[in-house]
């Protein structure tokens, strides 16, 4: 079950762990609750008929709960790997490819401001990209991001590429993602931050390696000179 | 009037003496929250060691405040013990005004060196050791003088006699109060 | 020794209390029952509070822009304080007033039979203080720039700084109420539990307590146990606020984080504070109303303690994504799973106590089985959030509010008329009327499952919580998601879903009415044939509870015994 589009490399990851959980948690679900529906239909008071006297003591029935909690147990067990699999993918790997690149997401009341590398590559270089609510990356280049914040805290959230992170004033926070659509994905902020804490919609272009490239060549015209000219 | 459930026991502990030790349980977690958050600041923090921070409090203030309290809790056990086995209440009583005057000389002293501090602009805004230094101190504070003011009323009953099983239990408390100092002492007067 | 002797002069006393002033029976009594009533009356109206605030912030977010009748138009700082006490209010002025405060103290000295709580003056006093706990927060609303909007886990630096809040006045005041609620709440634990540990009438054995006192009992240590550091905590926040020290601000040396553990440290183990009461009246319902006895009655209870002792461990599930170190994040995954075993076995147990039995479909019935089929959901919903994977793409999506919803709403809501229409009779002395208690019931539940399951929806669509209007946001606008409804639409369900489900309320407060009239039926003490000692006392109960103190002779489920003609035997019968 896909509801949005899988934008980045681990999305499909994400969505896998949940539908394991939709899967388990559903089958106990529907079960429990079959049960509880028939019992409550099955043993409406009849005139003259009373109820057994069942003090759960007794080996039989308490077989059938002591089994199942053992199943839920497993089932955990299950759900346990499968999530730790991919957090472990998404927020304790950092990709190590040398066409990686580095950006720089800076959180504020309220708006995103963002820091592109430039043609050269490298943050904190003459020939950097600053851009306001709008992240400008290329498709299928993974990406390394830099988050902090200038007051309260914020949470950069790109819900197609199931990627979130808190930013914290003080701390600079890293991650990654690799966009696999092209297109524009909308940022949410997800962490309260005041007034204007819905109203700082934010966004992802992934572009072609040529339409970023363009891209850069009408920011940086300026930036470009400067830095040939030093 | 009391009710008849404030004379049952069965759980075997008289029921104001279950109370206290809730009391202190619900405490515990109180102060386990400030010590626990000051502690993983300092840890984190190691120039709190220095002069400016912890280096700047007076640790002989401290210790005789310590000295303080603690010859205050001999009292109160005196009370406990002329309340309970000797059934003494006038005698009780004085005890428990005793302990009540180790409490005042405890603030009296913490005012003092409260204040020479602020006037050396170490103020809870100082940075944040002081501010753990006053939150902390300044809640234990605000105990000793709640044990204080119910120290007054159980002297005050148990003068003419009357309800000398409270003796012991704001002894207790005393106690536990005494106790969190003998913690707090060490956390912001010693480790420099 | 003078047992006797006070049981007899506090019932002469009954005509006696008759007589008193208005003020002096109502605002200043001592009894356990006046006092619970004092928290359900104060807990229904801030109930109706919150509830208002729903209604304004769901009419703006289903009609956006929109001027909402009796309030008008909703700005975006209008908005972010009516969510965030919106919760606060639900959980700290409703769910705990309504079912710990008001039930603890109505039933606990009624079921373990005897005339009071133990420290009366302490329990007035405690709800003096919550009263004045709900007065600073509803003031909070009205001074200069209005009620606190940082959200109900009020994240620091958010509101640690006016600048960065702009209510300097309400965060603080919000700040206040919630520490003198626990502070009441703290005084009123004490109470529950002393008294429930050493006032039960002779012969009931730890095995004989009814579900109801041991779940308020644990929920109350629980609080006790979790509190302390979010009050050290309020009281830095407070220093944070009014005196400028740096405790949570990064700039000055402090740690925002910081304030997150102390919060969640609390903020999970609360959610079994509220759930456990809950718990109990059900287990105290399903039992008389299918006549057997609680299945496993001692599972029940390791359950319980095995979730409390759990819910210590897991309090980071809800900071995964805040930053802390993701290596955490396993440990607590882990423990946050481990929960729901012993949740699940708790849940077999409920249903298993319906096997074989003979089942009445009364209306406190309906809201007890109401109660488990919800929360049966609210269960399975919370492993997507526990675990972290899977929470990196939920966390603070309209997933987690729903199955918050899922369980705060059977919690609060289906646990409280679960307990009001069940003890009705014994509070009042009257029944209520069954066909309005089963529209009101109806209606309610239908109407509640159809404004959140959309939510669900909304969530898996990547819809953020909090966010004032999603106009801005192309993809939180995306037509025919669900059965030809766009997203919008699943705004405009549940909005109007909410409207049906108010409206429905009117339907309880009639039949509240009606069973006031003199004609109404007497209920007489005992009108389900349970077996629970407070059945036992006359329907209402005086000043005193019991004509005669009671003793107790055996457990609290003893229904359908094979040795008895009657299926029932109260715990005060000797043979």
């Amino acid at each position: 079950m896909d509801w949005i589009v899988q934008a980045s490399t681990f999305a499909a990851d994400v969505d896998f762990a949940i539908n394991v959980i939709y899967v388990l948690v559903g089958f106990w679900f529907f079960l429990t609750f079959g049960i509880f529906l028939w019992l409550v239909i099955a043993h409406r008071a009849k005139p003259g008929q009373k109820a057994e006297y069942l003090t759960g003591d007794e080996r039989e029935p308490k077989k059938f709960i002591s089994r199942a909690h053992m199943l839920v147990l497993v089932c955990d067990v299950a759900i346990v790997v499968a999530a730790v699999q991919v957090w472990v993918q998404v927020k304790q790997t950092l990709p190590t490819a040398p066409e990686t690149q580095t950006v720089r997401i800076v959180s504020q009341q309220w708006a995103w401001s963002f820091v592109h590398p430039g043609a050269d590559g490298q943050l904190d270089t003459a020939d950097d990209i600053k851009t306001v609510d709008e992240l400008h990356i290329e498709l299928d280049r993974p990406y390394i991001y830099e988050l902090t914040s200038r007051d309260v805290l914020h949470d950069f959230s790109v819900p197609a590429f199931r990627l979130k992170q808190d930013s914290i004033p003080g701390r600079v926070i890293t991650g990654w993602f690799q966009a696999t659509v092209a297109g524009i994905h909308e940022i949410q902020c997800a962490e309260m931050c005041g007034i204007g804490h819905g109203l700082m919609p934010g966004k992802v272009v992934v572009e072609t390696p040529e339409e970023h490239a363009a891209w850069m060549q009408s920011k940086s015209g300026g930036a470009m000179l400067a830095s040939a000219s030093r | 009037m009391r009710p008849v459930a404030t004379t049952r026991s069965a759980s075997g502990m008289t029921t104001g003496r279950l109370a206290v030790w809730w009391v202190i349980v619900s405490e515990i977690v109180i102060f386990g929250g400030v010590l626990g958050s000051y502690i993983m600041h300092r840890l984190a923090n190691e120039g709190w060691a220095n002069v400016g921070f912890a280096g700047s409090t007076n640790a002989w203030i401290g210790l005789t405040n310590t000295f303080v309290l603690l010859t205050s809790s001999l009292f109160a056990v005196l009370a406990h013990y002329a309340a309970e086995h000797e059934q003494d209440g006038k005698k009780a009583a004085n005890y428990l005004y005793l302990t009540f005057g180790g409490g005042a000389t405890f603030l009296c002293i913490k005012a003092f060196e409260w204040t020479t501090e602020i006037n050396h602009g170490l103020t809870i805004t100082a940075n944040n050791f002081w501010s753990f230094y006053y939150v902390a101190a300044g809640i234990h504070a605000s105990h000793v003088i709640a044990g204080m003011i119910i120290m007054l009323f159980v002297a005050h009953t148990a003068k003419q006699g009357k309800e000398l099983h409270r003796v012991e239990l704001i002894g207790v408390y005393w106690h536990f109060v005494d106790l969190v100092w003998i913690f707090l002492f060490p956390l912001l007067y010693i480790a420099k | 020794m003078a047992t006797a002797e006070v049981t007899h002069d506090s019932h002469d006393d009954h005509g006696h209390h008759e007589d008193e002033g208005f003020i002096k029976k109502y605002l200043w009594s001592t009894d356990h029952k006046m006092i619970a009533m004092q928290y359900l009356v104060t807990g229904i109206a801030m109930a109706i509070i919150g509830g208002f605030f729903a209604y304004v912030f769901r009419m703006q977010l289903a009609f956006p822009g929109v001027e909402v009748p009796l309030f008008g138009i909703v700005s975006p700082a209008q908005y972010n304080s009516l969510v965030t006490n919106h919760g606060t209010i639900m959980i700290f002025w409703v769910a705990m007033p309504v079912l710990i405060a008001a039930f603890g103290n109505f039933l606990i000295p009624l079921m373990i039979g005897c005339d009071d709580m133990v420290f009366p003056k302490i329990n007035r006093l405690s709800y003096q203080i919550f009263l004045l706990s709900a007065i600073v927060l509803v003031g909070s609303f009205f001074v200069e720039g209005g009620g606190f909007g940082g959200a109900w886990t009020a994240y620091p630096p958010l509101s640690a700084v006016s600048e960065y809040n702009l209510t300097p006045m309400g965060a603080t005041l919000w700040v206040v109420a919630v520490a003198l609620e626990f502070i009441a709440f703290l005084l009123g634990g004490i109470n529950f539990i002393t008294t429930a540990m050493n006032s039960r009438a002779p012969g009931m054995r730890l095995y004989d307590i009814p579900m109801t006192v041991w779940m308020i009992v644990v929920a109350s240590i629980l609080f006790m146990a979790s509190v302390g550091p979010l009050i050290a905590g309020a009281i830095m926040l407070i220093f944070d606020q009014t005196l400028n020290t740096g405790f949570f601000d990064p700039n000055k040396g402090g740690d925002p984080v910081l304030w997150q553990h102390l919060f969640w440290f609390f903020g999970h183990p609360e959610v079994y504070v509220v759930l456990l009461p809950a718990l109990g009246f059900t287990a105290d319902i399903i039992t008389t109303f299918s006549r057997k006895p609680l299945f496993a009655y001692r599972t029940v209870l390791y359950t319980v303690f095995g979730t409390g002792i759990l819910s210590f461990t897991v309090w980071a599930h809800h900071q995964f994504i805040s930053g802390i170190d993701p290596r955490m994040a396993h440990i607590f995954t882990i423990t946050t799973l481990l929960i729901s075993v012993p949740i699940a076995e708790m849940m077999f147990v409920y249903i298993a106590t319906l096997y074989k039995g003979s089942i009445t479909l009364t209306t406190p019935m309906l809201w007890g089985l109401a109660f488990i089929g919800e929360f049966l959901i609210g269960g399975v919903t919370g492993i997507f959030l526990g675990a972290s994977g899977p929470d990196i793409f939920f966390h603070d999506t309209y997933f987690v509010l729903a199955h918050f919803h899922y369980t705060f709403f059977p919690i609060a809501i289906i646990g409280s008329f679960a307990g009001l229409t069940y003890w009705w009779p014994k509070m009042t002395g009257k029944m209520m009327n069954e066909t309005l208690g089963k529209i009101h019931f109806w209606g309610t539940i239908i109407s509640f499952n159809v404004i959140f399951l959309p939510l669900f929806v909304l969530g898996q669509l990547g819809q953020h919580r909090r966010i004032y209007s999603y106009e801005g946001f192309g993809e939180l606008m995306r037509e025919d998601v669900l059965l030809g409804m766009g997203m919008q639409d699943l705004r405009v369900l549940a909005t109007v879903a909410l409207l049906i489900m108010i409206g429905f309320q009117v339907v309880f407060f009639l039949n509240v009415f009606l069973t006031l009239r003199k004609k109404a039926y007497d209920a007489g003490p005992n009108p389900y044939n349970a077996n629970t000692l407070e059945w036992l006392a006359p329907s209402p109960p005086g000043h005193g509870n019991f004509a005669e103190l009671p003793t107790v002779y055996r457990g609290a489920y003893e229904f359908s015994h094979p040795d008895r003609e009657l299926d029932y035997w109260p715990q005060w019968e000797k043979d």
